[in-house]
Formats: C-alpha cells, structure tokens, sequence
C-alpha cells in the first residue's frame, strides 16, 4: 500500500500499524491483507464481492478492523459483507471507507452489511467516512446496514462522517427480538454542496426490546441533510430517537421521525431541533478571548465529539 | 482603572426610545466594587457595557488609560476584562474541562483545572468531564461560570447577580467563594448584587437606579443609607406596612 492509502486507513480505523486481532483491508476493489484468530474466521464470498466474518460462541474482548480504501479515480466498488456473532459473545468491529480522489471521475463505494447478533452477545460497531482529493471527482459513499438481534443481544452502532464525502445515502434497518438492545449514535458533518440522507428503521418485534437512534449534524455552507427516523412498536418496548442538528450558512436540514405503535405497551419518543449556533454561546467564548470564528470552531467540534 | 465618561444608552421601542443609561460617570479603581439598585435600573446593561456586548450610544470607556470604547468582545477579553454571565449558557458537547482550558487560554492540567472548581466549592473530579448541559443544575453552572473567571486571572473581573437563581443553601457556600475571592484574586472586581452579605464586603457601592447613579462611597457611607431608603416599589412598601 502507498502512503495516500496508508493515510486513509488512519483515518477510518485508527490504524497506524498492522492491527491486533482479526482483520480484513479491502483496496481498490482489491483484497489487501487479512488475518483471522482462533475464535474469529473471515472468508471470502464466492457467489458475490465481499466477505463473511464469523465469531465464534462465547468470544470475548476481540476486535475485527475491515477497512475499505479507495484512491483510484472512477472506481466503483459494491460489497456485501456478513457478520455472524455467536452466542454469548462480546466483540469490537471497526469499518470504515476512506475515498481519496484526485481524478475527474466518480469514486463510488457501496457496502451492504448484515448482522446476525446471536443470543446474549454484545457488539460495538464503529463506522467511519472520509474523502479527500483535490480532482473534480465525485466521492460517494452509500452504506447499508441490516442488523438482526436475538433474545438478549445487544449492539452499539457509532457512524461517523465529518469530511469530505460529497454523497452520501445511509439505510439502517434493524430487527430486535425479546430483550434485544440497539443504540445508535450518528455523527455527520456537510459542507459545499454535499449531501447527506439516513434513514433508520427499527422494528421492535420483542418484549422488552429497546432501541436509541440519536444523530448530532453540522450542516455548512451549501450542504444539504435529510433524517429519517422510523421506529415501530410491535411489542412491550421502548423507543427514542432524537436528532439535533446545527445549520449554518446556506445549508438545509430535515428531520423526520416517524413512530408507530401497535402494541398498547409500546413506549415511543422522538425528539428533534434544528437550529443556528445560539448567539450567546458564541458572545460568551468571545469574552473568553475567542475570536468569533474560533468560537464557532469549538461549539462545532464539542457539538460533534 | 476602569473609567466610564458620558456614558449614555437607550433602546427604541414601539418607535419611543427609552433611556437604558443617563451619562454615567464612574471611576473604578477599588479592589471590590458593588453596583446594587432596583432591577431595571441599568445595572447588567451596564456590566454587558464593559464586556463590550453592548456598544454605547455616546460616551467612553477608558481602561488603563487607553479608550476602548470602539474595542469588541474579544479584544477587550484579551485587554483583561472577565465577565461572569448572571444566566451562565450551556453548550452541548463542551465540558467543564474544555471551558475552564479555553478560559485559561493555554493548556492547563487536570491538577490546575481542579484547583480552580475547588475554588469555587465543587469536586472536581464529579465534574470535570461533565458536558455543560442541561443536566447541570443552576447553582451548579453558576459556580462553574465563577470558576472560568478564577482562571482567566485578568485584571477586571464582573460578576452580574452571582446569588440570581441559586438556592439558599448554595448562596450562603458563594458568600464564602467571594471572601475567599477577594483575597486571592488581583486585580478590580465589580459584582452586581442586591445581597447584603457582598454588600458588606465591598470596599466601595455604586447605587443605580432609572439608569442614573444616585448614589457612590465606600461601605460605610452608603449602607446605612440604603439600609433605610425605599429604592423598591414604593406601592409595595405601602402595602407591607
């Protein structure tokens, strides 16, 4: 790999080295480097592009890194890649897609990815977008995400896009059974005139479950967002979904939640607020010796740690 | 020394201009000054004046001998001029931390941060990776906003209504932060505050009332005054008696 590649790998999972634990680097369409453990086995599809990472039943404090880079202009790559976490278990799976395009062309990475959550286990997943290039170039990302947890499990999903992807469509579908939990935090930065559009689904199918869908956004200059946020009640469960975006500039931001309760012990919420930087938090790092654009600078990033 | 000349303010409104300010004049050069007088009487206008947040119709504000008049927010900030928000704002995201480390304006340690909340009577190590949000309650954002000042260590420091919206219990812990203040920190500091207690430790009072100073000395010259006049609602006090 070349140093435009190494970088991007840096800045979706944090991977400066070779990473500890199991591992699968995706580049250019291409397969990069792969390492399995003894408890976590990763093969290649053979009927599609993509990969099948299998956990073994009561693995515990391991970690999956599948990066995926792309510095060819005018590449388009789809994937679809398979967890499928054993009972009991408890793992960290990082992926993330870095876009480097210096061409006139459009890089495209498009990544289906379906979870099978086993009873009782426990999954963090961390996702990370980035683009960068200077060439005319379109960066796209589209992921997919389709989560399914059995009795008891558990999965945290933290998805971050700060830079540099100029579209962006983010489908999220889960299905919860007994006692299932899923909480979501979505982070995402526009500017220019990129867009972003998610839209999570979440079904609670069992008694008990639980899900937490909360975005924080910073929409700049010309960018546009669209959340959508649907959450049905099938059981007795709890739902709450929140979105809370800052809007500067020319930019635009919709949120739409959307509840549905057909169960008479479905508790349901959803929150969400659009809104500029208020002025007296600006004033107020002013008279701390800020300027007014350093201000903004940090209620941006404290807004979007 | 901070030096208010002809300062004037009014605000239009229902297109009739109502007088915030009527020429002030005042020399601020004690260690400890306190601007009390009815609500309404110009007295936070006046603080936000010299923070520089409202700009004044006419006059000059002179510190240290240089106009800075025409100075903005930042820029007066950055000449020594703290203030203490009477609703301090919460922000999302930033912590006790990143507030007291952008307060100092360098990069200072866990170790130095805490002194400063010690200061002011909270455990740091319960706070300091506390996001300033709404799960901080009033006194607890208060102390917090008091703690920012103690670490910008300037040489002006205002403090509006430090006891507004705090409960007794904590008011009587502020009273002993501002005596413990008024020894450690250098430099002038001017509270606004209707509250006895920091009265009685002001080595100088400023009453404004309907925008005007009607009266200015040392502690013992205006508090007896102010102990028997009827600044508040006259009708009120009717009423009382």
């Amino acid at each position: 790999m070349d140093t435009i590649e190494k970088n991007l790998i840096a800045q979706v999972a944090d991977i400066h080295k070779v990473p500890e634990g199991a591992y699968n680097i995706r580049s250019n369409g291409e397969l990069a480097g792969r390492s399995t453990t003894a408890n976590i086995d990763i093969v290649t599809k053979q009927d599609k592009s993509g990969i099948d990472i299998i956990v073994k039943p009561d693995t515990k404090n391991e970690s999956i890194h599948i990066p995926v880079v792309l510095s060819m202009s005018g590449l388009k790559d789809m994937v679809y890649n398979d967890f499928y976490i054993g009972e009991n278990s408890d793992v960290t799976i990082v992926a993330g897609c870095g876009i480097h395009n210096c061409g006139v062309d459009t890089s495209e990475h498009d990544g289906i990815h379906t979870f099978y959550i086993k009873k009782g286990a426990k999954v963090k997943y961390i996702e990370k977008h980035y683009g960068e290039g200077d060439g005319k170039g379109k960066r796209i990302l589209n992921p997919t995400t389709i989560i399914n947890i059995e009795e008891d499990g558990y999965m945290e999903m933290d998805s971050v896009q700060i830079k540099g992807v100029d579209s962006t469509k983010r489908d999220t579908k889960a299905y919860l059974s007994d006692g299932a939990t899923l909480v979501i935090h979505e982070k995402i930065m526009t500017h220019g005139s990129q867009t972003a559009e998610t839209n999570f689904e979440v079904d609670l199918d069992g008694k008990r479950s639980s899900a937490n869908v909360v975005s924080r956004s910073v929409a700049k200059e010309k960018s546009k967002q669209i959340f959508n946020s649907k959450i049905n009640g099938n059981n007795e469960c709890n739902g709450h979904t929140e979105c809370d975006a800052i809007i500067m500039d020319e930019a635009s931001v919709s949120a739409i939640p959307q509840l549905t309760a057909n169960d008479i012990d479905a508790a349901l919420i959803h929150e969400a607020a659009i809104g500029k930087i208020a002025g007296e938090q600006l004033i107020k790092l002013m008279t701390l010796g800020l300027t007014e654009a350093e201000a903004e600078e940090q209620i941006v990033n404290g807004f979007l740690k | 020394m901070l030096e208010l000349q002809n300062i004037s303010y009014q605000v239009n409104n229902d297109s009739k201009d109502k007088e915030i300010l009527k020429d002030i004049n005042l020399k601020i050069d004690e260690h400890l000054v306190v601007i009390t007088g009815p609500n309404g009487g110009g007295k936070s206008t006046l603080a936000k004046m010299i923070a520089g947040i409202i700009k004044p119709v006419s006059g000059k504000i002179i510190l240290d001998g240089e106009d800075i008049t025409e100075l903005s927010i930042t820029e007066r900030a950055n000449k020594g001029i703290s203030f203490a928000f009477q609703q301090p704002v919460r922000f999302k995201g930033l912590t006790v931390m990143d507030m007291i480390r952008l307060a100092a304006g360098k990069d200072i340690t866990i170790p130095e941060a805490c002194g400063y909340l010690s200061e002011v009577g909270l455990c740091a190590k319960d706070y300091i990776n506390r996001e300033i949000n709404a799960s901080l309650s009033g006194g607890e954002v208060k102390r917090i906003e008091i703690a920012m000042v103690l670490a910008r260590e300037t040489k002006f420091s205002i403090f509006d209504e430090p006891e507004a919206g705090i409960d007794l219990w904590s008011f009587q812990n502020l009273i002993q932060v501002f005596e413990k203040m008024y020894k450690k920190i250098k430099g002038s500091i001017l509270i606004i505050s209707h509250q006895e207690r920091i009265l009685n430790i002001a080595d100088k009072i400023i009453v404004l009332a309907d925008g005007q100073v009607i009266d200015e000395g040392s502690r013992e010259e205006v508090m007896p005054k102010l102990m028997k006049s009827n600044i508040a609602c006259p009708t009120l006090l009717d009423k009382m008696h």
